[in-house]
Order: C-alpha cells, then structure tokens, then sequence
C-alpha cells in the first residue's frame, strides 16, 4: 500500500491523502476542497441547483468570486457597452455572491482580475491545497504545490453545497526539465514543447509533475505560465514542488504570516515534495539546453515546431487520421506545407491571457519593445492572423475565422516589432 | 438525473480528431444563465453559414440523422475549456451517447452527470464500427449499459469498459451530490480535524 510509513510518496499522493474525507471501495474518493474560486461563466446554473434544493454554500469563507470572462477588455468601468445576456449573467453572480456572503472580486476594484492571475497575488494560495475552479486552467496554481483542476458546473455546485468533490484518484506523471535555459527560450517554450512531444491527449488522466534544474530556476510566475498549460496536454493538473522561490513569492503577499506562525507554517510547506525513490506511473524527460523558441503552426496546442524548422508535410504522416486532422488545420491556418513559418505576417500581436499576462511576461516584452504600442483585446477578424502568448490556438479561439499562432512573450514582442514571426534571439544578440 | 439504460440508433460520424469544447459549443454562448438555451450553440460555427443559414455540408444538418442519438467522434473528444455547456448542448440537440477512442477527463466527467454516455472503445472496435458504417451509413445500433455491449442487428458487435461507479450512476440516475452529502457526519469531523 502506499498509505504505508516506509512506501516512498509522490507529491500528488501527499496532497490527496490528506484531502479524502471517504473513500469507499467501487466508488470515487470523497475529497475535501481547501479553495474554491468562481467566476460568472461557469457558476450561475450550480448556483440555480442549490436554490432547487434549497441549501446554502457551506463554506463561504473559502470561496472567492470574481468577474473574469463575460467582461469587458477596455473601459472596465463601461459595463453598458456590454450586451444584454452578458450583463445579466455579471448581476446574478453579484446576487448570488450577496445572498451566500461570498466575497467577490468586483469589476474594477483593484483586487479584480483573471482568476488565476489575482488569487496567487492575493495570497490564496499556498502548498498542499486543494483548488478547485469552473475553469480548465485552474492548473495554474499548482505551481505553488496545490493540487488544483477545473471542474464543470454540477461539481461546482457539489463544491459550493458540500465543500467536497467525488474524485477518482489520478495518476502521476513526471515531467523532468533538466539544463539552462538558452537565451530568448522561456518558460513557455518549454510548455510548448512537451505538448508537442506527448500530443495534447499525453497527460489524459494524469496529474503533471515538473522536477528538474530548469524548474527549480524559474520564478513563480514561469512556473505558473507551465502549469497553466498542463492541460493542453491533456493533463488534470501540473505540480511544482515548493522551494525558497516559492517562499519568497508568500512571504510578500497581503496577510503573509510573520514570525513564529510563518516558520511553524514554512516547516509543514516544506513537506510537500515526493520523496526521494516515490515511483510515477509515467516519465519524460526534457533537455532544454536543446530547445528553441516554439511557434504553433496549428489548430491545436500540440501543433508546435521550433520557430527555424519547417511546416510539416501531412503527406509524410503515415496514420490516415493523423494525416487529416494536419490537412484540416493547415487549411484553417491557410499555410504551406514545408513552408517555414518564421517571416510569416501577422495583423495582431496579442500579449495576455491566464498563461502569460503576469507582470514579469510584460516586462520581458517591453524591454524588447522599447516604447512600442501593442494590440490589446483586439478581435481578430476572419482570416487574420494574431500571434498569442494565450493557451488554446483552437479554431475561433480569438474570434471566428481568426487565425492564430502561439508563442512566448519574447516571441510575440519580436513579431509585433516587425509585423511577422520573428526569432527573439536575432534581437538579442543570442 | 435522466437514466441510462439501452438506447438504438443511427450513429452520425463526425470523423474529426481533438473536437475541442471551442468546436462543440463557442464561447460566444456561454452568457446563458440556465441549461436550457445553449443548445442553439452546439457546432455552431462547422453547423451554420456565416450568414446565419444551415450549413448543409455539416453532418448534423442531414435529415436522414434527425433523431439520431449517438454521435461517434475522432480521438480526444472534449478537450480544452471545462464548460458543461459541451454535453448540455449535446443532450439538448438529443444525443445520449458520444463514441471515440479517447475523452478528455473533463469532458468524460461533465458529460457522465447529464446521463450522457461517453463510450471509449478501442482503435480495432472503432475501425469495425467504420467498416459497418461503410456498407450501411445508416445502420441502427444498440448500446446495452448494464451488459456493457454495442448490438447491431441484435448481434453483439463488441463489449466496451466503464467505471463501475460512473455505470451504477447512470442506470439507477443517482445523484451525485445526494451521495456526497450522505456523508455529512465525516465531513464536520473532517472539518475539525483540519482546524
Ligand atoms: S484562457 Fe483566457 S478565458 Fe480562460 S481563464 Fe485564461 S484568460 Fe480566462
């Protein structure tokens, strides 16, 4: 078993066994959820549920609301510029959040913001916790060694009426991230790649692990922009063990605890790693002194090459299905077979998103950029091209017909300084 | 939550790899606040015209499938964002049961609380299902739950996994949260124990 004293445990293993209130045999885990955050998209029906059932949300305290996806991009404080449907859905969350005394995060308050970018700001979220959030890429706060996943509406009124979730225990996959990170290669290019090694279905049914020398060399926010994208590899959720960087990142946020209770709370933080030999139902391996920045050229996250390589030829794919799905994305992006990507125009450079939005991503952009104006909240119109720091390049992703290649910031920069994909490293004397 | 138990129907091929929640419901019909408007949305942008108009190449809007219940899917059906919308614009539109070799988790279990059967099968079983599809587009097949078989022409074609628990929810339609809460005692005594 692996509950035993002697049997070495993975991080995942740790984190769940301290969460199951119930596990009965032939049923899924009864798990208690530590932080529930909610936004206005995915929550007004499950709120809908606990009125038909007439019970109220069991632990307000650990819920935290805010407006993050049916808002607007520009002059925030302009709700009127809103259509109908999307303003209606914005006042049930403020009623409901009222009626159950959930804090909420209101449209431009200075607290307000992208639900995985604000809640770590905030000091939500610290080691061992269960997150949980209507939101796929709830699996940005593993990097602070939170098992955290989205969920859908009826889990989150199971969330909001019982503080708990039924769960299958999934399964652990390391992910091993080793060498230095050449210059104009970031975070994201590293996320880039194994999507495109393991394919976005890899990490089906497993929660991601990232180890290694490059991952314990990253800030907190690269490792969050890691994290976020675990679930472009099909993964539930990506873990970073907590070190001194996670530390530090805590110990400035609003609330931190001082002196005798932040040691007492260092000392149980730093118990949530795997233990040396704890085995992984999977294993990969990255060597990053290899990597390049990464460019998408499709329709899906998994679609990246290295920004110098070649388009690929689906007449080279050997499995029929394969072969398709490339023939149907190269012909939504309207590119050429072994073409090269680099040089390709673009009309909109788009610098956000969960993944990439945070502070630092911008600064990296602008040092590049030197006083430049971006595009911002820009809908692509049919046919365009947009180069993203976002997560999902699927079809109408930024709007319909829209077209758009993902990459890193330092990527994104470089393009919107020339107007097509352009390597980072030829303007940074790399 | 409706039940599962057998259904027979036509099957519509929609033959794509990774249909991504994007595809199956756009964003753009995610304001709804109840369940019941999103249906409009499913596939809509491979379902309509830019005009607004039927889109009378896409599989869905061919008369010979009105009715039909099952959708068979290429690999990884379901993934990206976690919107229940997915299978309530599914279920909305009528289909109880989407086949494919691979779901994304998310999907997978959004879709197994609207009584709506995501059925994995294997590569083989997916191919043999093509072959029958081929001879006949418009063959009626059978999805048995409780003795787990996919029947055609009341021949057993090939038998199919689930989770144990995930099928004894969707046959007798239990309710999740009514078993969640069933343990409300372990849930205030775990509650102390985490301070
Ligand atoms: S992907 Fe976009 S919409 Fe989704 S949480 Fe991130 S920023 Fe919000």
């Amino acid at each position: 078993m692996k509950n035993s004293r002697s049997e070495p445990l993975t991080l995942l293993d740790k984190i769940w066994n301290e969460h199951v209130v119930v596990q009965e045999s032939d049923a899924p885990a009864v798990l208690y959820i530590d932080l529930h955050l909610v936004h206005e998209v995915t929550s007004p029906q499950a709120f809908t549920g606990l009125r038909e059932r007439g019970i109220k949300v069991r632990r307000p305290k650990r819920t935290c609301a805010t407006m993050d996806h049916s808002t607007p991009t520009v002059n925030i404080n302009q709700p009127q510029s809103l259509d109908a449907m999307a303003r209606v859905q914005l006042q049930q969350l403020r009623d409901n959040c009222a009626e159950h005394g959930i804090k909420l995060h209101e449209l431009g308050c200075e607290t307000h913001g992208i639900v995985h970018v604000i809640a770590p700001e905030m000091g939500l979220v610290t080691p061992g916790m269960t997150i949980v959030c209507g939101d796929s890429h709830t699996a940005t706060h593993g990097a602070f060694g939170c098992l955290a996943f989205g969920i859908g509406t009826s889990e989150v009124e199971h969330v909001l009426a019982s503080q708990c979730l039924l769960q299958n225990k999934p399964k652990s996959y390391e992910v091993r991230v080793e060498g230095e990170l050449p210059i104009g290669v970031s975070a994201k290019d590293i996320i880039l790649a194994l999507i495109a090694r393991i394919g976005t279905e890899g990490g089906t049914g497993h929660v991601f692990e990232y180890t290694g020398s490059t991952i314990r060399a990253l800030n907190m926010e690269e490792r969050m922009t890691i994290c976020n994208m675990s679930i472009e590899a099909g993964a539930r959720a990506g873990l970073i063990a907590p070190d001194e960087t996670t530390y530090a990142y805590l110990k400035e946020r609003p609330n931190a605890k001082q002196g005798a209770a932040w040691k007492e709370q260092l000392a149980r933080w730093s118990t949530y790693h795997s233990d040396q030999d704890a085995v992984y139902d999977q294993h990969v391996f990255i060597d990053v002194t290899q990597l390049q920045p990464m460019v998408t050229y499709g329709t899906n996250p998994g679609m990246g090459i290295f920004i110098n390589e070649l388009i690929p030829q689906p007449l080279q794919e050997t499995n029929f299905e394969k072969q398709q799905t490339l023939q149907k994305a190269l012909k939504y992006m309207d590119l050429d077979p072994d073409s090269s990507i680099e040089g390709h125009p673009i009309d909109v450079v788009f610098l956000g998103s969960c993944t990439n939005s945070r502070i630092s991503d911008l600064r990296k952009a602008a040092q590049l950029l030197r006083g430049q104006k971006i595009a911002k909240g820009v809908r692509l119109k049919p046919g365009e091209y947009a180069i993203s720091t976002s997560n999902r390049n699927f079809e109408g992703r930024q709007g319909k017909g829209g077209r758009t290649f993902l990459a890193s910031p330092l990527t994104a920069a470089a393009s919107a300084l020339s107007g097509k994909i352009t390597d980072p490293r030829k303007l940074m004397g790399g | 939550m409706e039940t599962f138990t057998q259904i027979t129907s036509q099957i519509i091929p929609l033959l794509v790899n990774n249909i991504d929640t994007d595809q199956i419901i756009p964003a753009r019909y995610l304001k709804a606040i109840d369940k019941n408007s999103v249906a409009e949305g499913l596939f809509a942008d491979w379902r309509y015209l830019p005009d607004g108009s039927p889109n009378p190449e896409f599989v869905l809007n061919n008369q010979l499938y009105t009715g039909a219940q099952i959708l068979l899917a290429g690999n990884n059906f379901g993934s990206g964002s976690s919107r229940e919308h997915a299978p309530w614009a599914l279920t909305g539109c009528g289909i109880r049961c989407v086949i494919s070799t691979g779901f994304a988790d998310i999907f997978n279990n959004n879709a197994l609380k609207n009584g709506l059967l995501p059925l994995t099968i294997t590569e083989t079983q997916f191919i043999q299902l093509l072959t029958k599809l081929q001879e006949d587009p418009f063959t009626k097949v059978t999805i048995n739950l409780k003795d787990q078989t996919v029947l055609i022409d009341g021949e057993v074609e090939f038998s199919f996994e689930i989770n144990a628990f995930a099928k004894k929810c969707l046959l007798s339609g239990i309710d999740q949260l009514d078993y969640i809460l069933s343990f409300e005692e372990e849930i205030i005594q775990f509650e102390h124990q985490q301070v």
